[in-house]
């Protein structure tokens, strides 16, 4: 009788595994998806600020992306659908030091949180913004999304989405957000940096993450797996700096990425702290 | 730059006494969304939290005022927001999770006159059962009803307490007369005041578990940074704060979150009375219209009817064994309110037909004359 070597080997550690609740693994998401990938980014990003991890916190919403702050091995909330920037701006300005990573879909930020979006992105509240879009509502099984595109299939748009999605870099940077940026998960490198930069610099920062749902995206819009991938790839073009009101996503004419905002601007809590704490340092 | 506590007399309105309450409790951070006739707390603590080093936020809107403070709760931060009917409505979900998440926050609802926007903004104390059962699923929390500006004060230090030990949101349901009045207020030495803060962690970091429960049935809760790596979640979730989607799962954590409340009733229930004793005829009242029970005792008496009064200082959890136990050896309870049955039921509930039970309600928009209760003393005793 032989005995399965794998059996034997001890499970290889992942570079990750510091940041990753292991204990919590297997993860919900679909096969073909792409939120782990963007998890992965953001976790190798706040790795490599070489920040002690317990000065960060993650905070989400409610859906699949949202899942992440259930599995980084940080101080992370899962909180209420579209709430999370409130929260999490909470949790700033009661203890600015924090590093605050909010991780959650276009659903979840965009429709019933996009109130909350705009305000912080108003006040430059210091937050890392990571919207992980994929163009529908994954979690509940693929409807019609503030970020669907016109004419795009989904349960709820059966004929076709009659409505013009928000182009996010715009909507950020028209609301005050200091950086602004749009990667795919096929950019991991970049997408890696970017995270890097946002949490380390102060302010306002959105990153958008444009990620495929080929179960209840992709499958109702001809668009197979390796195709939306092969859009990534083929029909995207880099372009740091490039203006975010021409930033639609339209696979047709070519979707731009790249760094469009990175200004310095003053914080919320840096204001509060100069109007309102006069005699902090007495 | 003042001090916490304004050792002193005061004449001062029920909402800046309660914004003052806070403070004295040890309130740092403030979630704030205007809304009459509750705005006076919000502009109050906007004045006052820079003097001992607190935050105050104006939010975008009600939502994010208690998604603030639930936030700002996790860092350690004793915090608090103030809102009327609608406002409240909107914090509804968020009280949810605030219940699921154990939470600790205080929740001021100086209430007026609804539904809709209602009567903007008259008094009223029709949020009484939205107050216990207003977000969806089953729990338990705590609600107070001051009477007075001096009580607001107390009222509010004892929220905050009662939210610390128990880990659980204290709502504070004031009303517009009671928000709005100016009367005398002594706020007493720093030292001689009260105060609790939340049960922390000891023990080793690697196995803490978030919500195993100590030896009242509340778990310590540790602060974003201390680096317990905690993951908190309004799914249902097990002593580790792990979602877990089992029935199992569910049936322990409701257990201890109502627990927690129905074990220590006797440190949550707060009430009084006034000629009880040897009452018949017992008013049962809370919030301003305990000023008209207060009135008609007296005028009962005059004419001759055994009448006392019983104060529900602490509305939710609901004093069920005091009143079964009242409903035994007297006529009847009159619940003065100012919305037309709420508490009523909960009194009619408890009297179990044992007593009568009536209701002397308004619709709303004025405090209640004590006349209407002896109309109904004398058709009914």
């Amino acid at each position: 009788m032989t005995t399965n070597p794998k059996k034997l080997a001890k499970q290889p550690e992942h570079p990750l595994d510091d940041l990753i609740r292991t204990d919590r693994i297997p993860h919900i998401w679909c096969p073909g998806c792409g939120i782990g990938t963007v998890f992965s980014s953001c976790l190798s990003a706040i790795k490599a600020t070489g920040i002690p991890y317990n000065q960060f916190t993650m905070v989400s919403g409610i859906g699949c992306s949202a899942r992440g702050a259930g599995y980084i091995k940080l101080d992370s909330f899962h909180t209420t659908h579209g709430r999370a920037i409130p929260f999490a701006s909470g949790i700033k300005m009661a203890k600015p030091e924090l590093k605050v990573i909010v991780f959650s879909g276009d659903g979840d930020l965009f429709a019933i949180g996009g109130n909350h979006f705009i305000h912080a992105a108003r006040r430059n509240m210091d937050l890392t913004v990571i919207c992980v879009n994929n163009l529908t509502y994954g979690m509940t099984g693929g409807q019609c999304a503030a970020t669907t595109p016109t004419k795009a299939k989904s349960t709820t748009t059966p004929l076709g989405n009659p409505d013009a999605p928000f182009n996010l870099p715009l909507l950020a940077y028209a609301a005050g957000a200091s950086y602004v940026a749009r990667w795919t998960i096929l950019q991991t490198r970049d997408l890696t940096t970017a995270i890097n930069e946002a949490i380390v610099r102060k302010g306002f920062s959105f990153i958008e993450v444009l990620s495929p749902c080929p179960v209840n995206y992709g499958r109702r819009n001809k668009e197979k797996p390796i195709d939306t991938l092969k859009l990534y790839q083929d029909r995207t073009i880099i372009k740091n700096g490039a203006d975010p009101a021409r930033a639609d996503i339209d696979f047709e004419k070519g979707v731009v990425i790249g760094k469009f905002i990175d200004i310095d601007r003053s914080t919320c809590d840096d204001r509060y702290t100069q109007l309102h704490r006069p005699c902090s340092e007495d | 730059m003042k001090p916490a506590v304004l050792t002193g007399e005061h004449y001062i309105t029920g909402d800046v006494a309660c914004a003052e309450g806070a403070i004295a409790a040890g309130c740092t951070f403030f979630g704030a969304y205007p809304i009459t006739p509750a705005t006076e707390i919000a502009e109050h603590m906007a004045e006052r939290l820079p003097d001992i080093g607190g935050t105050f936020i104006q939010m975008e809107d009600e939502i994010a005022a208690i998604a603030s403070i639930l936030g700002a709760a996790w860092t350690g931060a004793k915090s608090m927001t103030a809102t009327s009917g609608p406002g409240f409505s909107l914090m509804m979900e968020n009280l949810g999770l605030g219940v699921c998440t154990e939470t600790p926050c205080v929740i001021v609802n100086v209430q007026r006159t609804g539904p809709s926007t209602g009567l903007p903004t008259q008094t009223g104390q029709a949020d009484m059962m939205q107050a216990r059962w207003g977000s969806h699923g089953d729990y338990e929390l705590i609600a107070l009803a001051p009477s007075s500006p001096q009580d607001c004060f107390y009222q509010t230090i004892r929220a905050f307490n009662l939210s610390e030990k128990y880990r659980v949101p204290v709502l504070i349901m004031a009303d517009e007369i009671v928000g709005h009045m100016s009367e005398k207020v002594v706020i007493p030495e720093a030292n001689t005041i009260h105060l609790v803060d939340r049960p922390k962690p000891t023990g080793r970091k690697d196995r803490f578990k978030l919500y195993e429960p100590g030896p009242n049935g509340v778990a310590p809760m540790p602060s974003i940074g201390e680096g317990y790596n905690i993951h908190v979640t309004g799914l249902t979730h097990d002593e580790r704060g792990y979602p877990s989607m089992t029935v199992e799962a569910q049936e322990e954590m409701m257990t201890r979150i109502k627990g927690k409340i129905r074990n220590n009733l006797d440190d949550i229930i707060e009430t009084e009375s006034y000629r009880l004793e040897d009452a018949e005829i017992v008013i049962v009242s809370y919030g301003i219209s305990v000023r008209t029970g207060l009135a008609a005792v007296d005028q009962a008496r005059a004419l001759g009817y055994k009448a006392g009064l019983l104060r529900l200082v602490t509305v939710w959890p609901f004093p069920e064994a005091m009143i079964r136990e009242i409903a035994g050896r007297v006529k009847g309870f009159i619940t003065v309110e100012i919305n037309l049955g709420q508490i009523h039921y909960e009194v009619e509930r408890c009297a179990g037909g044992k007593a009568k039970a009536l209701l002397v309600g308004h619709a709303g928009g004025k405090i209640i004359h004590p006349d209407k209760v002896l109309e109904c003393i004398r058709e009914n005793f």
